[in-house]
């Protein structure tokens, strides 16, 4: 099927009793709780693997002068040390899939030079540390800040990096009122619990790797490529995945160098990174620094606004941060700038993490939009209303459904919103009080995936794809759509995926994966039911696919019958059409934040926190709730606590682990609440449903960030707010404060 | 690293690296009993009881988040108390009862906290999951027991297991998929229910 035009009635309509939408428990609930799922590290069937363990470059810049790898081979144990020297060739760079050990050039801090496997862990671990390097150094370019004046216009990757509207300068020049503002985010990393793993295994000129790998078929080609192989020949394996985040997404060092050293000793070889190494061996997201101007009049209806942002990537790379996407189509306003610049530094590989641009775009433009209400003295949520745009105001062609106003509206309501006092009113006791809120969206993709479902002569459906489930619920989802579409119970549904060997699927990533593998599944059951009607001779007007049985006429016929012994199977694939460049696709929402700030220490501490969101139809409303909550709660760890702290001297991250490098835990987290308005999408995909991944994350930091200003008065402009950062305002406002009485 | 060149690249030796007068790493004989069971092995002595639960016995439910007590991916409990298995060495715990997150189960009926999290959505991916699991069941015993926490306001009383006081003590489990609020939930629903 190919989305050009917008699906009609489908089985999943009319149906408030169906599977689909329901609360269904994780179906791989029960082996996740009692520690039986194995993720890639954890896979047993492999005889007798090595362990390997990654060395890295403790400089950020210049070159290896020498390696010596004597000790570390004489070291008990040891089986093989991999450096440039002696690793096997490889072809060229796949997307964000770097060839490994490839000359004596340094590029950035934690570079692999060399890796070492030995028959145990600890051995290896032990020998790693043997191996003596000699750089030759050079001083490394770590701060985006010093680096502003040689940004450049990266590559267009999806979109173009620029885009523009009307005469930006002459009406922001007239407009009466400004705001001219300037919002930095650090570096941030994923921080996914399962570290990068991989068991790679070769047999003969084919190689399985067991992996933590989010998009299986694009790693699949991308390791094929770099491998020079065909890609039938490298299977990636990933049935459980510890989180992801956008780290997964591509085949991370670990993995190329598990491969290669495997190949070498022609023997399986298992290594997952440490916790350190996680800060520099695999990607992160880039700081950004981000200027948004915005021009109005005094009614609040802008006339002019510009979006820039400035971001960094590792020497030979053109990632950027898309921080600037989303203004594309979020308010309306005649005259408009957007801009992506990017500096090469020496630091790790940047990429893709949780919402990539949104995240940290709306960080910025969601607080501007605050500062904006706030000079013109309008509630943050009529603005917005103020400036609903009736279509995409930059690709001039209509949403497919739109109800951010919705959104902000009931969420006001739930919220308690009317609550909210001007900026600096509440207080209790030691703590200021003050609320916030934020536009949230994210943009909807669809991706081509395929899907096969066999019928087994004993009833049961089982589903293969190549699809992941990074703790998302795809398991679930994809039994709950396959057991309506052919009225059986979820329980017998065997879903198989994370597996290269079965029907190309999306993978999960940028919030398109149950829309996309969930509309495969629904086209192969879709076939599967033509299929079957036809083998049973019954008239399709009237069937009803429930129960395990096919009732049309007056008949009634169950589907092991109908299945015959040799079983049936249907295959289906879902493409985007026509539909993706005729209008535009987001799914929208608004976050609400209370905070209380200790007016003696600056410490922010969240009191509730709600989101309303639409995601078109809710697969399952247990795992959409915790996909919302989570992103929310990411968004908390972005607005007060995550900073990946470079050394500018060392080009290294300074709190490179989970001690020092501080995402929320139980005691950061109050009550958080999601809320989905009633939604069908009908130009999405045929489930009429869109992406939840990541919306939650989306303007969730700037909801606290604004909270905190209401509480405050004090408007800090550089993520995260720490107490450092708002103290120097505390002050002074409290020396004013004492001054005046 | 040459002289001149230090001042851009970290100073010192790897932290895992040999220092002249260690000991040699030794294989060791031990038996550690866990969910019941002995288990016969042969270890090299910087073995940590995690690796040793993952590596040795095959007990994969056990996690590693960060090896360093980070983390809580890796909880167990010995002796009934909940640690950090990744913190300690497998030697040290010969005669030790560990219980693991697949001993938790009787037969095919799963102990309460996990079915508690299985209906709330306690997780998403699932790798946090056991060391929460593990780490609820040794902090609801420490709860009954009179054991304070940092949000307790009597220490002398004993403190109702409210929302903070189990947010508080399930602090050291990082879930970076954020099921919090449902973690929450799952353990105040099994804390009712008889243990
Ligand atoms: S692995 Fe032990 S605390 Fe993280
Ligand atoms: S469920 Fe993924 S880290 Fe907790």
């Amino acid at each position: 099927m190919e989305m050009n035009q917008p699906i009609g009635q489908t089985p999943l309509d009319g149906r408030p009793d169906g599977l689909v939408g329901r609360p269904v428990d994780r179906i791989d609930g029960r082996l996740k709780v009692t520690g039986l799922a194995p993720y890639a590290y954890e896979t047993q069937a492999l005889r007798n693997p090595a362990y390997g363990f990654i060395v890295e470059a403790r400089i950020a810049r210049g070159g290896i002068r020498s390696i010596d790898t004597a000790a570390a081979r004489l070291a008990p144990g040891v089986i093989h040390v991999m450096t440039h020297e002696n690793v096997p060739a490889q072809g060229e760079r796949r997307e964000q899939v770097w060839p490994q050990l490839q000359g004596t050039e340094i590029r950035f801090f934690g570079q692999p030079v060399a890796f070492v496997v030995a028959e145990t862990f600890e051995q290896a671990r032990a020998a790693a540390a043997l191996v003596a390097v000699q750089y030759d150094a050079q001083p490394p370019k770590a701060s985006l800040k010093d680096a502003l004046g040689e940004a450049y216009k990266p590559k267009p990757a999806q979109t173009d990096p620029d885009s523009q509207a009307g005469d930006f300068e002459g009406a922001f020049g007239a407009a009466p009122v400004q705001l001219d503002v300037t919002y930095t985010t650090p570096p941030q990393v994923h921080a996914q619990m399962e570290p990068h793993a991989t068991i790679a295994a070769w047999d003969g000129d084919k190689v399985v790797l067991q992996t933590a790998n989010q998009m299986l078929n694009r790693g699949q080609k991308s390791l094929a490529g770099l491998l020079g192989l065909p890609p039938e020949n490298v299977r990636l394996v990933s049935r459980y995945i510890g989180g992801g985040f956008g780290s997964k997404l591509q085949v991370q060092p670990e993995g190329v160098l598990a491969v290669l050293a495997a190949k070498a000793i022609g023997r399986p070889v298992k290594v997952a990174m440490t916790r350190q190494q996680e800060f520099h061996c695999a990607s992160h997201r880039t700081g950004t620094i981000q200027r948004v101007r915005l021009g109005a009049d005094r009614d609040g209806r802008l006339s002019a606004l510009a979006h820039e942002s400035w971001s960094d990537a590792t020497p030979g790379d053109q990632f950027f941060e898309t921080s600037a996407n989303v203004t594309r189509s979020l308010y309306a306003a005649p005259h408009r700038l957007t801009r992506h610049r990017i500096a090469n530094l020496n630091v790790p590989v940047t990429s893709a993490m949780r919402a990539p641009g949104e995240a940290v775009g709306q960080l910025a433009f969601e607080c501007a939009m605050d500062e904006l209400a706030e000079q013109l003295g309008i509630d943050p949520i009529e603005l917005r209303v103020r400036n609903e745009p009736a279509e995409d105001p930059e690709k001039k062609v209509p949403f497919t459904v739109r109800q951010l106003v919705p959104c902000m509206r009931e969420g006001a309501r739930l919220f308690g919103w009317d609550k909210r006092g001007d900026a600096g009113s509440r207080r209790e006791g030691r703590f200021m009080l003050g609320m916030g809120m934020s536009a949230a969206a994210r943009l909807n993709p669809l991706m081509p995936s395929a899907a096969r479902v066999r019928l087994g002569p004993d009833g049961y459906l089982t589903v293969r794809m190549a699809m992941t489930d990074i703790g998302t619920g795809t398991y679930t989802i994809l039994a709950q759509i396959a057991g309506e579409m052919m009225g059986l119970p979820v329980e017998r549904i065997r879903v198989e995926i994370g597996d290269t060997a079965y029907p190309m699927a999306a993978g999960s990533g940028g919030s398109f994966g149950a829309g996309s593998a969930g509309s495969a599944l629904y086209v192969a059951c879709d076939n599967l039911r033509q299929a079957l009607l036809k083998a049973g001779d019954l008239r399709p007007d009237d069937a009803v696919f429930a129960d395990g049985a096919v009732r049309a006429g007056n008949r009634t016929v169950t589907l092991a019958e109908l299945a015959g012994r040799d079983g049936m199977e249907a295959a289906g694939e879902i493409k985007p059409g026509s539909l993706k460049e005729r209008y535009s696709h987001y799914s929208f929402g608004a976050h609400f934040a209370e905070v209380a700030v200790d007016a003696d220490t600056g410490e922010v501490r969240l009191r509730r926190m709600l989101g309303v969101f639409t995601g078109g139809r809710i697969l399952n409303a247990k795992t959409a709730r915790s996909q919302a909550i989570g992103g929310m709660i990411f968004g908390v760890g972005a607005a007060l606590m995550e900073d990946g702290v470079l050394d500018p001297r060392y080009g290294s991250f300074v709190n490179r682990d989970l001690a020092e490098y501080h995402v929320p835990a139980h005691a950061d987290v109050p009550e958080i609440e999601a809320v989905f308005l009633p939604e069908r999408d009908d130009k999405a995909n045929p489930l009429k449903s869109k992406g939840l991944g990541e919306l939650g994350i989306c303007g969730a930091g700037a909801a606290l960030a604004n909270a905190v200003y209401n509480a405050t008065c004090v408007r800090v402009r550089d993520y995260p707010l720490t107490l450092d950062k708002l103290l120097p305002g505390l002050e002074e406002r409290e020396g004013r404060v004492q001054r005046r009485s | 690293m040459a002289a001149g060149a230090a001042s851009f690249g970290w100073p010192g030796h790897p932290s895992a690296a040999p220092a002249p007068d260690d000991p040699a790493p030794q294989m060791l004989p031990l038996r550690l009993t866990v969910n019941g069971r002995g288990h016969d092995l042969r270890l090299d002595s910087r073995t940590t009881l995690l690796d040793a639960l993952r590596e040795h016995i095959g007990l994969t439910g056990t996690k590693k988040g960060c090896d360093h007590g980070q983390c809580g991916a890796c909880t167990v409990l010995v002796e009934g108390r909940r640690i950090n298995s990744c913190l300690t060495l497998a030697a040290m715990h010969e005669g030790d009862a560990v219980t693991t997150v697949e001993g938790l189960a009787k037969g095919e009926a799963l102990h309460p906290i996990q079915a508690a999290f299985i209906a709330h959505d306690g997780f998403q991916c699932g790798y946090c999951t056991p060391g929460q699991i593990c780490s609820a069941v040794g902090m609801l015993a420490e709860a009954r027991a009179g054991w304070p926490s940092h949000v307790t306001a009597d220490i002398a009383g004993t403190a109702a297991l409210s929302d903070a006081e189990i947010r508080e003590r399930m602090s050291g489990n990082l879930c970076r998929c954020s099921a919090y609020p449902n973690i929450v939930a799952a353990i105040r629903d099994a804390a009712g229910s008889d243990l």
